[in-house]
């Protein structure tokens, strides 16, 4: 948007990644935490093409050139949500198998694997 | 025009500031709510508005696969499970007050005060989009579909083999018998 400035953007990305982070060390229910990764994911997304629509970089000699620079941004964006699918598939199973075997989602209850 | 504290108000701003403000509020949400189910539609929320805010980015088809992906799949299969786990009233998970929450709060206002600190005031010049009309076509199918499938055609084809991964681990994970 004409109007207004890629600092407002970042913010916003900011400020849904550092509440995804606090949710990932706070909360208890496994779900929760993997829509806190979500988000977290998400924020990164905004500041990606807010990035990719604001910095486009003025073609120099052996850069890229500021189309190029603009797709790179969306394409990884594509590629996030990509990764970002197929990371809750496996992890939704993955507590589902918890689920099964222990008939409890509780995260502090997990630990099989502390040595 | 009206300008506070050296920033221009623009109608813009003001239509930002209003999604912005709402998609901050159910992100709090997200974490805040006890019940998975009122966080999973926080969530919802929160990603309806990402859309927007990517159609005003000029990334109208990453706007659309949001609205699907994210909204349609992924939001889908997150309710999808918790009422497969039924976490109903008597099986909410009583959150403890212990170490872990005003150390996770510290911890996060120290990152964002170091981000902020360190990365956000040397934007604060990019004040409007790159002005070039030649660069408003760079979100449509065509441009996007072009660029994947020739200077990105790799990673596409990763990416492809990382899901039939992704499709037969969940598949493998979920079931009792094979």
């Amino acid at each position: 948007m004409i109007g207004v400035p890629l600092v407002a953007y970042l913010s916003l990305g900011l400020f849904m990644f550092t509440v995804g982070a606090v949710g990932v060390i706070v909360r208890r229910n496994p779900i929760v935490i993997f829509m806190c990764i979500e988000l977290m994911l998400n924020a990164v997304n905004l500041t990606f093409l807010s990035f990719a629509r604001y910095h486009a970089v003025a073609a120099r000699p052996g850069g890229p050139s500021a189309a190029e620079s603009m797709m790179a941004g969306q394409m990884m964006v594509i590629f996030v949500m990509a990764v970002a699918a197929a990371e809750v598939a496996v992890g939704l199973g993955i507590i589902m198998a918890i689920f099964r075997l222990r008939d409890s989602i509780d995260i502090d209850e997990m630990s099989l694997l502390r040595g | 025009m009206i300008n506070v504290a050296g920033i221009e108000i623009t109608p813009e701003l003001v239509a930002f500031g209003g999604l912005a403000t709402v998609a901050a509020l159910a992100a709090i949400g997200v974490v805040a709510f006890n019940n998975a189910v009122r966080s999973a539609l926080c969530l919802v929320v929160n990603f309806f508005l990402l859309a927007v805010l990517y159609f005003t980015l000029n990334a109208e088809l990453l706007g659309i696969s949001q609205v699907i992906v994210y909204t349609g799949a992924i939001m889908v299969l997150f309710l999808f499970v918790i009422m497969l786990l039924n976490l109903g009233a008597p099986q909410i998970l009583h959150e403890k007050w212990d170490f872990k929450r005003p150390a996770g709060i510290v911890l996060a206002l120290v990152f964002a005060g170091l981000i902020a600190g360190q990365i956000l005031p040397s934007l604060m010049s990019a004040s409007r989009p790159v002005s070039n009309p030649a660069l408003d076509a760079y979100g449509s199918p065509q441009a996007i579909g072009r660029t994947l499938f020739s200077t990105y055609v790799f990673p596409f084809e990763a990416v492809s083999i990382l899901l039939l991964i992704g499709i037969v681990g969940s598949i493998l994970l979920a079931k009792r018998r094979i």
